[in-house]
Order: C-alpha cells, then structure tokens, then sequence
C-alpha cells in the first residue's frame, strides 16, 4: 500500500491497465482449469470457479490410460533431446569457441547455416529416411532430428568465449585429459547457460506438433500433443474432457514454472540477446 | 592430484609412445575433430543430405508407390498455376502481417510499461509469461472452445449478455483467419514482452538522465532515445515473429480438425498444405516443390535481417 500511495496517479493507471492486460493473458489457462473441474451437466455454466468442483473428468482419462503413455511418451523424448543438446550443445559450443584448428571456420559456417532450413522442408526426406530404416513409430524416430541444434551450439559457443583460457591451461598443467577439461572444468562455468538451452530444448520437444504427427501412426507411439488432438477430435463436443486433456498437457510445465520462475525468465532473456 | 606432476615432466622420459611424439597443438587439433566427429556425421545426415534431397525431390514426380521420375521444372509450373497455392500463398502473408505488428506493438508498449512499474513486477510479469509456457495444441483447443456459437463459447456468451449480435467466428471465412491469430498472437507475446524487457533494461539509465536534463518529453524520449538503442531487440524480434506466422500449423490444424485450413481453404497456410499435400495426398514431388518455396521466403527474410544489422543506427 505503502508503494501505491506514494506513487502518482499515471502510474496507478498504468498498473491497473497492466494487471487487468495480465489477468486478460491467463483467462484462457484458467478457464481451461475450470473447465476440467466440472462435470458435463455444468460445462454451460460459465462461472470460473465451478460450483460443484469434481475431479471425474481426471479420473475417467487417467483410467483410461492412454493419457499416461502419451505423458510418459513426451517426457521421455523431452528428456531424452534435452540430455543429448546439453551434451552435443555444449561440446560442440566449447570445441568452436577455445580450439584452433584446421576446418574450424568452415564447420562454423555449415552449422550456422542449417539455421536457415526450414523444419517443414525437412519433414518430407526425414519421413523417407525413417519409414526406409523402421524408425517409424518408434521414440527414435520423433527424437532423431533434434538431437543437437545450431541455435543451442551458437548460444552455448557465445558463453564459452566468455571462459578465460587460464582456467582451461591450468586444468592441462594439472594433466587432466581435454574431454575431463570440458566437462568438469568449462561446463560448470556456463551453467546459466546450460540451463537456458534445457529449458528451450525441453519446451520445445515437449511442445512439438508437426513432426510426432508425421512419424507416429499408432497410438501408443503418440506424443502428449498428438494423443491430445487425436482424442479431442473423439470426444467432439464432450467439452469438460477436452480441457481436461489439455490441462494435463500445460500442467507440469506451468508447476514447473512457479518453482523456477526467475530462474527460466532470466533463462530466456539471456537466450534471447545472446542466440 | 598427485600424479599429476609426473605427466607434465615425464614426457620426456617416455618419448618412445605415439602420442608424447605428437606435438601439443597436433593433439588439440586430434581432440577438436574428436569432439566435432559425431556432430559432424549428424548434421550432414540429418540437415544437409536431407536439404538436398528435398531440392531434388522437387523435380520429380513421386507417389512413394512408383519410382521417383525426374520432371524438372514442373512441379513449379504446376504451382504457379495452382489457384490454391496462390490462395495458400495469401493466406501465409496475412498471418505475417496482421500478426507480426500487432503482437510486437501490444508486446512493446506492455513490456515499456512494465519496466516502469515497481510494484508486485515479478507477479505483473509472471501473468504475461505464463501463455510462452503452455502447449499450441492444448490451448488451441481452449480458444477453439472460447470461438464456439451459443450455448457453448464463452465469448459469445459474453457478446449475448451484452446485448451484442452472436459471431460465426471459426466457421466464418472472413472471420476465421483473424480467430486463428489470437491464440496465435497471445502465445506469442510472453517470450517478446520478456526480450523486450531486457533490451529496454540494457540501456544505461545515464542517457536517460541526460535527456531529462536537456528538457525532452518523455514521448520524444521514447521515440529518440529507446526506440533507436533498441534497434537490435526490434529488429530480432520483428524476424523471430515473422518466421513464426509464416510457419503457423498448430493452431490452423487444431481449431478446425475436420478440415485443416478451412472454411474453404479460407486460414489454410503454406505448411497445411505441405502437410497434406505431402501426408495426405503423398504427392512428394509437389509438397517438396511447396517446402523450397518456404525456403526461398525465409532465406529472403534472413538476408533482409543481416541487411539491417549490419546497418549503423
């Protein structure tokens, strides 16, 4: 109260403008909650807080089971992209930033340049490559074609340019071998970084539509995304199941938000100037 | 720990081995190519090879049940002649420039806000960010339910109370492709607002103060001092956005599943009709003619971003 009396009367406005644009951004996450919470007979009433709270819609998808494996499905592939672009990311990044080598200008260029493809331009040549080598409907085949990232390799490249080389000489006179240099001395360094590009990596796999559309055919291969726009085209206007689906779906990155808040906003601004 | 005294002076001693024969900058460069080998394999593999095979598949004609035959140029005639593509082709560029200032705009002036306002910030910016964090399919999904006719949509409901006439919104072809755009804009516009605040915070209050000094309004201040030192954020942004209204599909795809891209073609964009030329119809040749003139736009695109960084502000 304190900070609102003392402040002038533009600036109450702006932060009212601003609180009541705020709430305008997140009506859609929590109708979409509210919605989960009532059953068929409430959906038309369009309170948000639902009169008669239940949690039968939960309860019916969970026992159906597919919701779990398609859960189960994006977590392992979110995790599985995440764990190899930290590693891949990273080595490479440092490789380009602190090595002197022959071919070193040119493997910068190729991999800036596969910035400029397109994903949809390659959605066709990889969906030939994993029907012609049976990785159709397989965790390898959604997860093969973002193993590393030229924007994760440039983001992680601009970091490690920042390491002064004297801890990296000092690490060698001590004897240690390149690869322990790398990971245990330059790594722990960028750790921001490292943490900018997981949350980017894991995002984006968890969020990813297009390409687990094209290469899983079978159900049980689905990705959260995919099981969600399939199973909402069945349930038609069964609109409770639906939100419920979807909620399911924006859940655990939004928990996961509240805990690191300041740590992913600061993530991404960091991300944001430096990729 | 130890030992490690012995490695560095014993290498004499033991000039026999291979690698205590090799010099120092020899075994970086051996560790460099080490490190790059894996890497290396992937992204000719995985980016280049399938580049090229998408150029090549683009003069063919090929049903995946026949053998690819070679047609050269035809797939792009056959484009240039299809009323559809040139419909596509519109549709792609009005996402891109109803959405692109629309979002930046409302993302500039929130985030220009924002950054003034010391009060419960943390909180004002967390209720911004939240959308960046959610699932296009899910929440495509919610708005479709938000655009749906009475009893049901919410926003109608909502035009009703007020005494407003009810809109077709999703099912209307004037209407449907401004729809898809405010799911599209409002996930959007977290991550800019975000980049925006830390562009307006990178530069030093010391300008500011010396502008005050010399008198100017805060309006001239913005337009003289923020804006052009925020010449960078703008220009990342502006190019971040366009990229993503020109590859729009979540959302076109999932708020109208029985026929992506309808009303009569009316929302579907470029990368709906690579999909289900490609997926659907398995014209491979002709989809892949359609993902090089995806290409050629963003190439454009970036090059007119390097053009403008390059350029002093």
């Amino acid at each position: 109260m304190t900070a609102l009396s003392k402040a002038r009367p533009g600036q109450v406005v702006a932060w009212t403008l601003l609180f009541l644009g705020g709430v305008v951004m997140v009506t859609p996450i929590l109708f979409m909650f509210s919605t989960s919470l009532k059953d068929s007979s409430q959906v038309f009433d369009l309170r948000l807080v639902p009169a008669e709270p239940t949690l039968d819609n939960y309860r019916t998808i969970l026992e159906d089971g597919r919701f779990l494996r398609w859960f189960l499905n994006s977590l392992f592939i979110a995790v599985l992209a995440t764990v190899s672009n930290v590693f891949f990311d990273g080595l490479v990044g440092y490789t380009l930033a602190k090595f002197r080598f022959p071919g070193r200008r040119l493997v910068f260029l190729a991999i800036l340049s596969t910035l400029m493809i397109p994903t949809e331009m390659l959605v066709i040549p990889w969906y030939l490559m994993a029907s012609r080598f049976g990785w159709l409907d397989s965790y390898w085949g959604i997860v093969f074609p973002g193993l590393m990232t030229a924007f994760g390799t440039f983001l992680m490249r601009q970091f490690f340019e920042t390491v002064p080389d004297d801890f990296l000489e000092a690490a060698r006179i001590d004897g240690l071998n390149e690869f322990t240099i790398w990971w245990k001395v330059a790594m722990p360094l960028v750790t921001p970084a490292l943490s900018a590009l997981a949350i980017f990596t894991f995002l984006g796999n968890w969020t990813a539509f297009i390409w687990p559309l094209i290469v899983s055919t079978r159900a049980e291969m689905f990705t959260l995304p995919v099981g969600l726009s399939s199973f909402s085209v069945e349930q038609s206007v069964a609109w409770e199941m639906i939100m419920t689906g979807a909620a399911i779906a924006t859940l655990p990155t939004l928990l996961v938000f509240l805990v690191l808040q300041r740590f992913i906003v600061r993530g991404v601004m960091l991300a944001g100037l430096k990729g | 720990m130890r030992e490690a005294p012995a490695t560095a002076h014993g290498t004499e001693g033991k000039a026999g081995r291979l690698s205590d024969r090799l010099t120092l900058s020899t075994k970086r460069v051996l560790w460099a190519w080490l490190f790059l080998a894996v890497p290396v394999v992937f992204y000719g593999a995985i980016r280049f090879w399938p580049t090229a095979e998408a150029f090549w598949i683009s003069f063919t004609d090929w049903n995946l049940l026949r053998p690819a035959q070679f047609v050269g140029l035809d797939n792009y005639r056959r484009l240039l002649a299809d009323p559809l593509f040139w419909k596509v082709f519109a549709n792609t560029f009005l996402y891109l420039i109803l959405g692109t200032p629309v979002s930046l705009v409302l993302s500039f002036a929130i985030a220009y806000h924002l950054d003034r306002v010391r009060f419960l910030h943390g909180f004002l910016r967390a209720l911004y960010f939240l959308p960046f964090l959610t699932t296009a399919v899910a929440m495509a999904w919610v708005w479709r339910y938000f655009f749906q006719p009475v009893p049901i949509g919410p926003i109608n409901n909502l035009l009703a109370s007020l005494g407003l006439p009810a809109q077709p919104f999703l099912r209307s072809t004037v209407q449907a492709l401004p729809t898809i755009l405010v799911p599209a804009v409002w996930a959007g516009m977290g991550f800019q607002i975000i980049i925006f605040l830390a562009g307006l915070r990178a530069i030093p209050t010391s300008y500011y103060e010396a502008a005050r000094i010399d008198g100017l309004s805060e309006r001239a201040i913005l337009w003289r001092i923020t804006l052009p030192l925020l010449k960078p954020t703008l220009v990342f942004l502006v190019v971040f956005a366009s990229i993503g209204f020109l590859r729009i599909f979540d959302y076109v795809y999932n708020m109208n599943t029985n026929d992506p891209g309808g009303p009569l073609d009316s929302t579907k964009p470029l990368v709906i009709m690579i999909y289900q030329t490609a997926f659907k119809s398995y014209d491979i040749g002709y989809a892949s003619a359609q993902t090089v003139v995806l290409f050629l736009i963003l190439l454009v695109l970036s090059l007119l971003q390097l053009r403008l960084m390059r350029q002093p502000t």
